[in-house]
């Protein structure tokens, strides 16, 4: 039988190569959009801040770190997607010289 | 069953965020990246959702006040201010992380790995959420950039650590020790703050790069502390694209890990100085245009020096000025150019120069020799040859541009002092070399105007 926590190792084992080698090929021009769109997807942390306000025996202490927890995340994705979006349209080649 | 569904949805955000990291590799894909991640977040969160109906007026109130956070930094925050952004994003992360995690310590008191975890999650996430915070002060100015430093220092934050440490540790065998975490907590917070007073501004794109990484392994801890593989996916994906970033920022400043964190670099050279007069030339901006006008192949050498005098806009009427006169102009980049990883790009992206005309440290190097001038713009100890000759440098071993191998070099700076690292800058005083003091925005401006002239006589 494999635990939850073995399967839990294998993803992260193989998610952090699969990252290293993606990574590996962003080219340098776009290493600042890359850093916020990385901020925005591990933003992903709101999942876990909802499983935690949601859960029916939630104390007030939970819900309100989880209030904050759901509003500092939901920041970074919202600023975080945009703000990478905003920056990649300025990347524009040279418009056809003929 | 609903479960279930939940679960598939998780998959496929996964694979979603994967290939938005794996678009990320051209400017021509890149917001078809964005478009995927944005498709895998939504997933995640509505696949989240359906499953959990309770606290829906908290859920809401939070998206809603993060929205309207978020959007006004997305579209307001200057290009410049754009480290300092990302920063702050680092901080709100970690911060996330750090309370989720202590409130499902006080809500379980899980046992076992799940509490590994969890302190884990909590101590990389505070440390996290303070360093950043300390960081974006240092980029934003509010606070001193030169690093400060104490007797035994390093001894103190090693202490402070082991002791955040020890008690973590004692927390994941004895999880019931409730008094523990608050001191676990502030600990974290306390030494994130220690960590970053004796780095200098000059080593924030490590830095940056570095909060990243932990940023995203702190979302990673709390993926095993929930038993959530999507959580320990896109942690994973953060960790090791922020691992990439500070390797390759350290690489391009020769510097090791621990030479960054433990360091103090930028305070430790207050240098002999050799104050032997050195003999340098220095031209007018009518000289300047001449000498650009009859090259057929310019380089612009950007530092942030350029941002700092918001010369990035004058700079492309240069080059409009000069590509239609047909000279061949291309930007020369250094990874350190600008305050975070690929941040000189996005400036001169910003002021519109076609990204096909910048250009890597390592891709341009080798064509120095046959550049007819070199334009250095606010960049210095990047240029500085004595990274390559003098083994007596503070800077020797750094990667640098090849500047002083093309036929003319002209700098523009505004005046002889030496720059941040207080290091001296032999490409000054060649043959070669011509000195235009000024500011770099005016200067530029001076060029323009003598550059038409020129064609009409």
């Amino acid at each position: 039988m494999t635990s939850n926590l073995e399967i839990g190792l294998y993803v992260f084992m193989l998610a952090t190569f699969v990252g290293l080698e993606v990574i590996r090929k962003v080219s340098p021009l776009l290493h600042t959009p890359l850093m916020s769109l990385t901020n925005a997807i591990s933003a992903i942390s709101v999942v876990g801040a909802i499983l935690i306000i949601s859960s029916e025996d939630a104390s007030a202490l939970s819900k309100w770190l989880g209030f904050i927890a759901i509003t500092a995340a939901v920041t970074n994705i919202v600023s975080g997607f945009l703000i990478t979006d905003r920056m990649l349209k300025m990347f524009k080649k040279r418009e056809g010289k003929k | 069953m609903i479960a279930s569904i939940t679960n598939y949805v998780y998959i496929l955000s996964g694979a979603l965020f994967i290939l938005s990291l794996k678009w990320m590799n051209s400017p021509v894909t890149a917001r078809r990246g964005v478009i995927a991640g944005e498709i895998g977040m939504l997933l995640a969160i509505s696949g989240t959702l359906i499953n959990h109906h309770h606290n829906w007026e908290w859920i809401l109130t939070a998206f809603f006040i993060g929205s309207a956070v978020g959007v006004p930094i997305a579209y307001l925050m200057p290009m410049t201010a754009v480290p300092q952004r990302t920063a702050l994003s680092h901080a709100c992360g970690a911060l996330a992380a750090a309370l989720v995690g202590t409130a499902e310590y006080y809500q379980h008191q899980p046992h076992g790995f799940v509490m590994v975890a969890l302190v884990l999650e909590t101590l990389l996430g505070y440390l996290t959420f303070t360093g950043s915070l300390m960081a974006m002060g240092k980029l934003q100015e509010v606070l001193p950039q030169r690093p400060l430093t104490y007797r035994n220092q390093n001894l103190t934050n090693f202490f402070l650590f082991a002791l955040a440490a020890g008690i973590g540790v004692r927390l994941i065998f004895v999880p019931s020790d409730a008094y523990l975490f608050p001191i676990f907590a502030v600990l974290s917070l306390v030494f994130g703050v220690l960590l970053i007073i004796p780095i200098g501004g000059a080593d924030m794109p490590t830095v940056i790069a570095l909060l990243n990484s932990y940023a995203g392994l702190s979302a990673c801890a709390m993926g095993f502390a929930l038993d959530n593989h999507l959580l320990v996916i896109a942690g994973a994906l953060d960790g090791s694209s922020g691992l990439i970033l500070s390797i390759i920022m350290c690489k391009a400043m020769n510097r090791s890990f621990t030479n960054v964190l433990f360091g103090a670099f930028g305070q430790v050279q207050p240098q002999a100085a050799k104050q032997e007069q050195r003999h340098y030339r220095s031209a007018s901006a009518e000289e300047a245009a001449a000498i650009l006008d009859a090259a057929a192949s310019v380089f612009i050498i950007p530092g942030y020096g350029l941002a700092v005098a918001q010369a990035q806009h004058k700079i492309r009427e240069l080059f409009d000025s000069l590509t239609r006169r047909g000279v061949d102009v291309k930007f020369a980049i250094h990874p350190v150019a600008g305050r975070m990883p690929g941040h000189m790009n996005v400036l001169l992206a910003e002021a519109e120069i076609p990204y096909d005309r910048l250009y890597e440290m390592d891709d341009i190097n080798g064509e120095f020799p046959q550049c007819d001038v070199a334009l250095v713009i606010g960049a210095n100890d990047v240029t500085n040859p004595a990274a390559r000759n003098d083994k007596s440098s503070p800077i020797y071993g750094m990667p640098i541009l090849d500047v002083d191998k093309a036929r003319t070099v002209m700098v523009i700076k505004r005046s002889m002092n030496p720059g941040f690292a207080g290091i001296d800058n032999d490409l000054y005083y060649m043959e070669k070399t011509l000195m235009l003091f000024g500011d770099a925005k005016a200067f530029v401006a001076e060029i323009l105007r003598e550059l038409p002239a020129r064609a009409a006589a």
